[in-house]
């Protein structure tokens, strides 16, 4: 009964959210707010997907760059062949970081802690190098892309780019919070607490990472598809860019990884502040701060806001030390 | 913030240019000569790689820590070999002055990833690399903020001059970190083997509870040798710097060849890092002759991943 009307207020929340992105691109007519409101809403999809392996199943994926670049650059070769619209794009991107997905999580079988990390960085760097020797997209030197028209209610591609962000969000954030609330959300945190434990008590250990590493990619890739319409330029060093990988470990650490809800919360707070930062400041402070708050959160306060929150929340009923 | 390791910050990409042009051949087509030099060039580059690694070998090695963040610390050794440089220090005797420093500086990391993440147990893993990555990010950034983005590199009486041997004109700068990185990987292989502390460090990777039981304190002798394994860190940074211009973000390039080296010497051996180093280099500086600078990068990722699918323990392992 609770469960499903939980459900209830999720969807009316979730429509909620994407009425109002496409209510200000119509009330709102500078370009600004949405140009600085997609980069926070992809990240909130990448953390999303980042905790999906990261938080859940408690695989350290640093080559969320990997996933990122290669969706970038899957919206780019099927821009220039076919000149394939948005949604194609993302689509194609989405089922090429599924395939990428399921080979990370064959990773998994041989490697785990630093190594699966280590593997997924080396993974990043082998894609980029491929992505660097491929003429047709460009080269090192990146390639310019030519929006087309945004189509009939945007009068700009950049505010359709948003509500399509927003869309993205809503979709990562519901498929994240099914799999915590399903047997497949209980076993990969049985496999996270004790891989070989939850193996011998029947858990599909590795058909759960599988799927795990296949939502989590096909996510990951399918934010990535439209940056290179966002930026109208494709190149291979900031397409895959460590700091991507960066920023939706921290972004889940952040807001804590026990709960779906957390690394949006990151993002939020997160990709806000940075934005702020880059605006006034310099884009170099925007990363001292990303390292900085990784470090604090880590040290200070392992499971986030969440755990803060959750920690606040004991503190204030009486029930001292509560959840200790 | 540009990608991680390009091709042309490989150190040895002038000497295989050069070396073609000298012969009138072109790069990136087979001779046998080009070959020779190559292989050259690998083993003087791989044990200056070798020197890079060996702290790795020791604080990921032997101690099982996650030292994601053993490359920025390098990067930040190499910009100190430059301060002390810039006032007309030699780069070797700068690296040798930061060895204290980086020591001290080594005993406080440690100490700090120990209260927070090994003594708290769980899911200290997770935490510890993201702990590192955070760490290496803002040392990357605080070198920037400090001295911009320029690449940066020191002035020494052996920089820009070369001896032939044969018809092969060999970089003095290759030979003397050639020569720096030998003994320093020498000098920390003798100190675990031949020393009372150096044979306690080996103990406390291998049986942390049974020391604990003999009456030793396994943290201290952890600690000591992440101060250690930070300490050559000193000379390896002006190594670093020796051998070719260094900018803040090199410490990306790095990640792949130092992990590389150490995963496949197998964890915390030293004749190990040492073979696997020179294995990188000269595997490296075929690629780099024969299909050009582009591909370099994705080489020592791809022999890290090779290595842990085929052989998981390494050359050497434990």
């Amino acid at each position: 009964m609770q469960q499903a009307e939980r459900g209830w207020i999720f969807w009316t929340a979730a429509a909620l959210f994407v009425g109002a992105a496409a209510f200000a691109t119509l009330a709102i007519k500078n370009e600004y707010p949405f140009f600085a409101g997609y980069l926070i809403l992809q990240f909130m999809v990448l953390a999303t997907a980042w905790n999906i392996l990261g938080g859940y199943a408690g695989y350290v994926n640093f080559g969320t760059s990997a996933f990122f670049g290669l969706g970038v650059y899957t919206a780019v070769f099927l821009f220039k062949a076919t000149g394939a619209p948005l949604l194609v794009q993302i689509a194609a991107a989405a089922a090429v970081g599924a395939l990428l997905g399921f080979l990370v999580g064959l990773l998994t079988l041989r490697m785990r802690g630093i190594f699966f990390s280590i593997a997924t960085i080396a993974l990043t760097i082998i894609i980029e190098t491929f992505i660097i020797n491929w003429k047709f997209v460009g080269g090192a030197t990146g390639m310019p892309m030519i929006r087309p028209p945004a189509t009939a209610p945007f009068d700009s591609y950049i505010k359709m780019l948003f509500v399509n962000g927003a869309v993205m969000v809503v979709i990562a954030v519901a498929l994240a919070r099914f799999i915590q609330g399903s047997w497949i959300g209980r076993g990969l945190r049985a496999l996270r607490d004790d891989e070989l434990a939850a193996a011998c008590s029947g858990v599909p250990t590795l058909k759960l990472k599988l799927l795990a590493c296949v939502i989590s990619g096909a996510l990951m890739c399918a934010a990535g598809a439209p940056n290179a319409m966002y930026l109208s330029f494709a190149d291979p060093a900031s397409a895959f860019n460590l700091n991507y990988s960066v920023s939706a470990l921290a972004m889940s650490l952040i807001g804590g990884t026990s709960h779906w809800i957390g690394p949006v919360l990151g993002a939020l707070l997160l990709g806000s502040t940075q934005q702020l930062l880059t605006v006034t400041i310099s884009s170099e402070v925007n990363v001292l701060v990303l390292g900085l708050m990784l470090i604090l959160f880590v040290v200070g306060a392992p499971e986030g806001l969440l755990g803060l929150f959750r920690r606040m929340r004991a503190r204030f009923s009486g029930d001292a030390g509560g959840r200790a | 913030m540009d990608g991680l390791g390009r091709g042309d910050r490989h150190p040895g990409r002038f000497f295989i240019a050069t070396q073609a042009a000298e012969r009138g051949i072109q790069v990136r087509m087979f001779s046998f000569e080009l070959l020779l030099d190559a292989v050259v060039l690998g083993l003087l580059v791989g044990c200056f790689y070798a020197a890079v690694s060996i702290g790795l070998s020791v604080s990921f090695g032997l101690l099982d820590v996650p030292h994601v963040a053993h490359p920025a610390f390098l990067v930040l050794a190499s910009y100190g070999a430059y301060i002390l440089n810039q006032n007309g220090v030699d780069p070797i005797i700068a690296g040798l002055m930061l060895m204290p420093l980086f020591f001290v500086f080594g005993l406080f990391a440690y100490r700090l990833y120990y209260e927070t993440f090994e003594r708290r147990g769980g899911d200290a893993g997770v935490r510890g690399i993201a702990f590192f990555f955070g760490v290496a990010f803002v040392i990357e950034v605080v070198i920037i903020l400090v001295f911009g983005v320029d690449q940066r590199s020191v002035h020494a009486l052996y920089i820009g001059k070369s001896i032939d041997v044969g018809d092969m004109r060999i970089p003095l700068r290759l030979l003397v970190a050639f020569g720096v990185a030998l003994t320093l990987t020498a000098a920390l292989a003798l100190y675990l083997a031949r020393t009372f502390t150096g044979r306690a460090i080996r103990a406390v990777a291998q049986d942390e509870l049974a020391l604990r039981l003999m009456g030793a304190n396994p943290i201290a002798i952890k600690q000591w040798a992440f101060g250690i394994a930070t300490a050559v860190l000193g000379p390896a940074g002006a190594l670093l710097i020796i051998v070719a211009p260094v900018d803040p973000t090199l410490d990306r390039a790095y990640i792949g060849r130092t992990f590389c080296v150490v995963v496949m010497a197998g964890l915390g051996s030293m004749s190990g890092t040492l073979i696997a180093g020179i294995i990188l280099g000269v595997v490296e500086s075929i690629v780099l002759t024969l299909y050009g600078a582009s591909w370099a990068p994705a080489i020592s990722f791809a022999m890290l991943l090779a290595v842990l699918a085929v052989r998981p323990q390494g050359l050497m392992g434990r």
